[in-house]
């Protein structure tokens, strides 16, 4: 069994590799129009935010060439050019201000859209791509990703479009003044890309050792601690001790060798900056004359240097950031575009009520990704009958089993329920009449009647109350600290493994569904829970059609018709009691399950 | 995990508080950081210079150079060497501040983790029973790293007092009237920064917790996704979900809001205060009080001096989280080690297992930081009230009783793991208590419910960390029948097992647990329910080697068989003990033979559900 390609991506975004950042940034602005929109206000505020700081050089510029002669100062004009800029400086910060806002709603819309259509389209998605080890991955998408995502549009998008606009405000200005002093200087910004880019790469590098170590550090830790029985009976606390101070040390260098980048990037930035303005003056005076510089311009070239380094440098520390969020992404589009599989009818035909009769016809199924899991299935199961189904571990009957309830479509042949094929009927029809019980009995963080509750929308008190007598549980439930009040804590781990299932059976029983699907828990269940189990499980089958995955030899032998999966088709099908007859597949299940579970010989002998 | 954003902080406590850590992080790795403050304050001395070196050379270099006649090579030489050496001398000690404040750090994060760590490996067990593991989990990984968030601005910080000192000297010597601005504009944007920071603490709390619950939404959501879909509720789940995404998104427009507010006001506020200078200075250079150069200096500097304010202030963001959590740290450490008496008494070879009057009393679980929807933890302590009986050296014996009777908290004790409220365990005599910790590891290895391997090689899950042959492994192996499936791994007994290892059955784990008892040779072999996921036929082969061959080979001189207890819910397994224990209320409610307790009606009835549950 296949996972689906969510659970294929790596964390490391090294998927976006062959990618580039632009076409994530298009796929993502077509994914989320309001970007669009937003632009102008992105260009707005870039000009304000850069447009206060470049007035300052410019403003220094014409005082010193305009209002400052050997003759004296001009105040008239000094005025005059330092009043009118910092009008303009004011209004640059009124016009920051309401850009940078409309910024962050846009910003924060985008994100919320985000959030709720990619854990929306999760739930849309066909359970085939619900595997055990892809949910982490998912949940993932829809918490951190997005968070990294609002990181990033909180500093580091906001970076890169100042920082950008600067850069280039800056150059084209210092080109106006002197084109040969803007090469001197960008002579020596120049490398500093090359070099910066060299670092990021090293220190990204660093970094993802750092995480490595940060995550081994973390598992002995975590051993230490869940392992603290076994540590202590087993006289292992001093190993322990020094594997864990291992651990440490090993980060500890790391840290070290990744901090070596971190302290070299910006002194490198620096420096270089002061050799441009240092080549920048020596140039500039010695051929300023021929060149055209005045000394207002020049000093005005030093002031827009410091304008310049510092934007590369905030760049070369984003660059990091800028991947993580763009490879995180891709990653929530991807998400959004997965298609979803089971498409509602347009039409639908109404389901009949009570004991459904299921028929399986040339049913295949192979996972999105490919592997094939079911082979051309076909089989009737009677209205009312109980059906075990059983196989080892990817033959194919979980499956099956999920195909009943439609929680997948087959990729050929059809699955009828009560003679309506799956795909015609409703939504609504569908869950009122087929009704599975997964394994793990899941419950809500909520009252144990609530969750027996939500077995059917718009049921009250009396219903569920009836439920639980119908099952025979009303002595379990008044064994409980706060009987049918009792809060089932985060996913129900306020009970054991049996009595969660007890409630899911109650909910299978308010439903009342025509066809009951069952996939036994395979976890040991403590014996007094066992018995209620059973019966409850009785008395639900009466009256629908049962089909379980059995875990048990008991279920088998009491049921109507065995269904033996092999290789992803039926292998053999017939009463407990014929099929141990015949001796095949079955019958072997039967031997080893009888090894495991009852002592040998009759009751009361050694 | 965040404490809830609830009313405005307290800013004098923490700040006490928060000076008290930074004093205590300097003196745990004192050359670091004093390194790293010297660097600090050789910049921003550095940085001044710079300021006045570009003025010095706009004086005699650029304004004669390019206004006037001209300047020799010379001087235009020692210019540019001048500034591109006070350039290096900046460079280079921002390099070593960044270098040794990360050292320090670093040096801070290893000292307190391994206290932490350390404190967890000596206390007693009831501190981790009386915590989940993911909170200890958290105290070690993610408080240690936030207790430290603080000391990344903090060799900048301490700086900036200097920096404000040569920055005003540097302008008095100028002109006076060039400090006064700076007098007014700089505590003006000090003001602005702590406003902004304090009003917006609060809607960022909020919307950290925030994101905290719509994490737990959707993992709770997706955890479930199958039984959302066949119960129909995915509308539901969606509509919780956008629920606390708006939530979210109220928050985040509020920081954003205030951010829009003052952001702006604060970066431009230092162009502003150029301008004003360059017209102050105009004026000034027109009566002849200053040189161009001097301006020049003087709106350097202004332009410089934006970011340590920002620094500082970031300081005092992380503050308030960075106290948090090194209380929680704290809270850790404060914990007293278990004692360890000396000397230890020694215990013979046969033991005999006693407990005389034992009563035990759990601590309830706090469950630490608050979640979302929390639901108080259901079901009473489990409690041992008058607990005594006896085992004879090498006797076998059977231990019953019903779910939460206690018989695991009885192995814990056996164990040493914890102590009795009152009464006694003794192990030949000994009271387990005056062996210390660990003192009982040698003497008994208990086989416990929850099978935990760590993620190694089998062997060295099987030795743990102690020299043992490789025929006494094989031996253990056999007698586990463990051997078979233990060859048939990829590399045998080399093969990495555990969580991101070779899957192994329940039943495989458990077999590999009992062999690990095995190899310490133990007097006493206790077995809590750790064969239920064995096959019947292999258990009972299983024990009858252990009570028969141990399966490991001893000294000439040990003589007899380990003492044996097991708790079981198989009657198989009972039956095949020397005598039954039946635990019921908090104690012995009868003892003997299988048969013999049938006449009891509650030992009864709990063996016909054994029974049934077989079947």
């Amino acid at each position: 069994m296949s996972d689906g390609d969510l659970g294929r991506e790596t964390e490391t975004g090294d998927g976006i590799g062959a990618v580039g950042a632009f076409a994530i940034l298009r796929r993502g602005m077509a994914a989320s129009p309001e970007l669009r929109s937003g632009m102008v206000f992105t260009a707005l505020m870039a000009l304000a935010v850069a447009g206060s700081k470049l007035l300052v050089p410019l403003t220094i510029q014409a005082v010193l060439d305009g209002a400052m002669t050997p003759d004296g100062v001009s105040m008239g004009r000094v005025l005059v050019l330092s009043g009118g800029a910092a009008v303009l400086v004011i209004g640059s910060i009124q016009l920051g201000r309401v850009t940078y806002f409309r910024l962050v709603s846009m910003a924060e819309n985008v994100l919320y859209g985000l959030r709720v259509r990619t854990f929306a389209h999760l739930h849309r998605l066909s359970l085939a791509e619900h595997t055990a080890s892809s949910k982490g991955v998912m949940t993932a998408r829809v918490t951190s990703d997005v968070e990294t995502l609002t990181r990033f549009a909180q500093w580091g998008a906001v970076a890169w479009i100042i920082n950008s606009v600067q850069i280039v405000a800056v150059l084209v200005i210092m080109s106006i003044y002197s084109w040969q002093l803007t090469l001197v200087t960008l002579s020596l910004h120049l490398p500093l890309i090359p070099i910066l880019r060299w670092m990021q790469q090293r220190q990204l590098i660093a970094y993802n050792l750092l995480r490595s170590r940060v995550s081994e550090t973390f598992g002995v830790i975590s051993e230490s601690v869940h392992g603290v029985e076994v540590v202590r009976t087993y006289g292992y606390r001093e190993p322990t001790r020094h594997r864990v101070r291992s651990a440490v040390d090993a980060q500890y260098r790391q840290q070290l060798v990744a901090a070596r980048y971190f302290s070299l990037v910006l002194p490198i930035s620096d420096v270089l900056g002061v050799a441009a303005i240092a080549s920048v003056i020596g140039a500039g005076v010695w051929w300023g004359g021929a060149w055209g510089v005045s000394s207002g311009e020049l000093v005005a070239f030093v002031f827009l240097s410091n304008l310049l380094v510092a934007p590369m440098t905030e760049l070369g520390e984003v660059l990091d950031q800028t991947q993580t969020a763009l490879a995180g992404w891709w990653k929530i589009l991807n998400v959004l575009d997965t298609p979803v599989e089971v498409v509602d009818p347009v039409e639908p035909r109404p389901v009949p009520d009570g004991a459904l009769e299921v028929r399986a016809e040339a049913v295949e199924f192979s996972y999105r990704t490919g592997g094939q899991v079911l082979r051309g299935i076909d089989v009737v199961l009677p209205a009312g009958a109980s059906v075990a189904v059983v196989g080892e571990t990817g033959s194919g009957k979980t499956t099956f089993v999920k195909l009943l309830a439609r929680l997948a479509d087959p990729t050929a042949g059809r699955v009828l329920v009560g003679g309506v094929d799956l795909r015609d009927a409703s939504p609504e029809d569908r869950r009122r009449a087929v009704r599975m019980v997964p394994q793990d009995g899941f419950l809500f963080d909520t009252t144990i009647r609530a969750n027996i509750g939500f077995g059917r929308a718009g049921s009250g008190d009396d219903d569920v109350d009836a439920a639980i007598d119908m099952l025979g549980l009303r002595e379990w439930v008044e064994r409980l600290p706060d009987g049918l009040e009792t809060m089932a804590g985060e996913r129900g781990e306020g009970l054991s493994v049996g009595e969660r299932q007890l409630v899911a059976l109650a909910r299978a029983q308010l439903g009342d569904p025509g066809l009951l699907i069952l996939d036994e828990a395979t976890s040991a269940v403590d014996p007094e829970t066992e018995t209620a189990l059973e019966r409850a499980l009785e008395r639900l089958a009466v009256g629908r059609t049962t089909v379980s995955v059995a875990h048990r030899l008991s279920t088998a032998e009491r049921s109507d018709l065995v269904l033996v999966f092999d290789d992803g088709r039926i292998a053999e099908r017939g009463t407990h009691a014929e099929l141990l007859e015949s001796g095949g597949i079955y019958a072997g299940l039967h031997a080893s399950w009888l090894g495991n579970t009852r002592t040998a010989g009759m009751p009361g002998t050694p | 995990m965040s404490q809830p954003g609830a009313g405005p902080a307290v800013p004098s406590s923490v700040f006490r508080r928060g000076w008290r850590l930074i004093r205590l992080s300097i003196r745990t790795h004192p050359l670091a950081h004093a390194t790293a403050i010297m660097g600090a304050n050789v910049f921003a001395l550095a940085v001044v210079g710079f300021t006045v070196v570009v003025g010095r050379v706009t004086d005699e270099v650029i304004v004669p150079g390019l206004d006037g006649g001209g300047v020799s090579r010379r001087s235009l030489l020692v210019a540019v060497a001048t500034v591109v050496g006070i350039g290096v001398v900046r460079g280079t000690s921002i390099m070593v501040r960044r270098w040794f404040n990360m050292l320090a750090i670093a040096r801070t994060q290893r000292t307190w983790r391994l206290a932490v760590t350390d404190r967890f490996l000596d206390a007693p067990l009831d501190f981790h029973r009386s915590r989940p593991a993911g909170l200890l989990l958290a105290h070690a990984d993610a408080d240690v790293e936030v207790a430290t968030a603080m000391l990344m601005p903090l060799a900048f910080s301490m700086s900036v007092v200097l920096l404000a000192v040569a920055s005003l000297v540097s302008l008095l010597v100028v002109h006076p009237l060039f400090a006064c601005v700076a007098l007014l504009l700089f505590p003006t944007l000090t003001v602005l920064n702590r406003r902004f920071t304090s009003a917006v603490e609060a809607p960022a709390a909020l919307g950290q917790d925030a994101v905290g619950v719509l994490s737990g939404i959707a993992h709770e959501s997706l955890d479930a996704v199958m039984v959302v879909k066949t119960l129909g509720r995915g509308g539901e789940e969606v509509d919780r979900f956008t629920e606390a995404a708006r939530e979210l998104r109220g928050h985040r427009l509020d920081v954003g809001r205030l951010r829009s507010g003052y952001a702006p006001v604060i970066y431009a506020l230092p162009n502003l205060g150029i301008l004003v200078l360059l017209v102050l200075g105009s004026w000034l250079v027109g009566r002849g009080s200053v040189s161009i150069g001097d301006v020049v200096r003087a709106m350097s500097l202004f332009s410089i001096l934006t970011l340590p304010m920002e620094i500082l202030g970031y300081m005092f963001q992380e503050m308030p989280r960075s106290v948090v959590a090194m209380d929680r740290i704290n809270r850790v450490l404060a914990v007293s080690p278990e004692a360890r008496p000396a000397p230890v008494p020694a215990v013979g070879e046969r033991v005999a297992v006693e407990f005389d009057s034992v009563a035990y009393a759990y601590q309830p679980v706090d469950k630490g930081a608050s979640r979302m929807g929390g639901a108080k933890q259901p079901g009473p302590p489990p409690v041992l009230a008058d607990l005594s009986f006896q085992i004879q050296p090498g006797e076998s014996v059977a231990m019953v009783g019903a779910t939460g009777s206690g018989k695991s908290t009885m192995v814990s004790l056996l164990c040493g793991l914890v102590q009795p409220t009152t009464g006694r365990v003794l192990l030949g005599g000994v009271d387990v208590s005056d062996l210390g910790p660990d003192g009982a590891a040698g003497v008994v290895a208990p086989v416990l419910q929850e099978t935990f391997l760590f993620a190694d090689t089998v062997r060295a899950n099987l030795t743990l960390g102690h020299d043992i042959s490789a025929e006494e492994i094989d031996a253990a192996l056999e007698t586990v029948a463990a051997d078979g499936f233990v060859e048939a791994l990829s590399d045998g007994l080399d093969t990495v097992v555990g969580e991101r290892g070779a899957t192994l059955s329940g039943g495989q784990r458990q077999r590999l647990a009992i062999a690990r008892a095995l190899l310490r040779r133990p007097r006493v072999l206790v077995l809590d329910d750790s064969t239920s996921a064995v096959d019947p036929t292999i258990e009972a082969g299983i024990l009858r080697n252990l009570r028969v061959a141990p399966g490991t080979r001893r000294a000439a001189s040990d003589a007899g068989v380990p003492t044996l207890l097991v708790i079981a819910h198989r009657l198989a397994t009972i039956r095949m003990a020397d005598r039954v224990l039946f635990l019921d209320g908090g104690r012995i409610a009868a003892s003997g033979s299988h048969e013999e307790l049938l006449d009891v009606p509650a030992y009864a009835a709990l063996a016909r559900a054994y029974e049934e549950a077989g079947q």
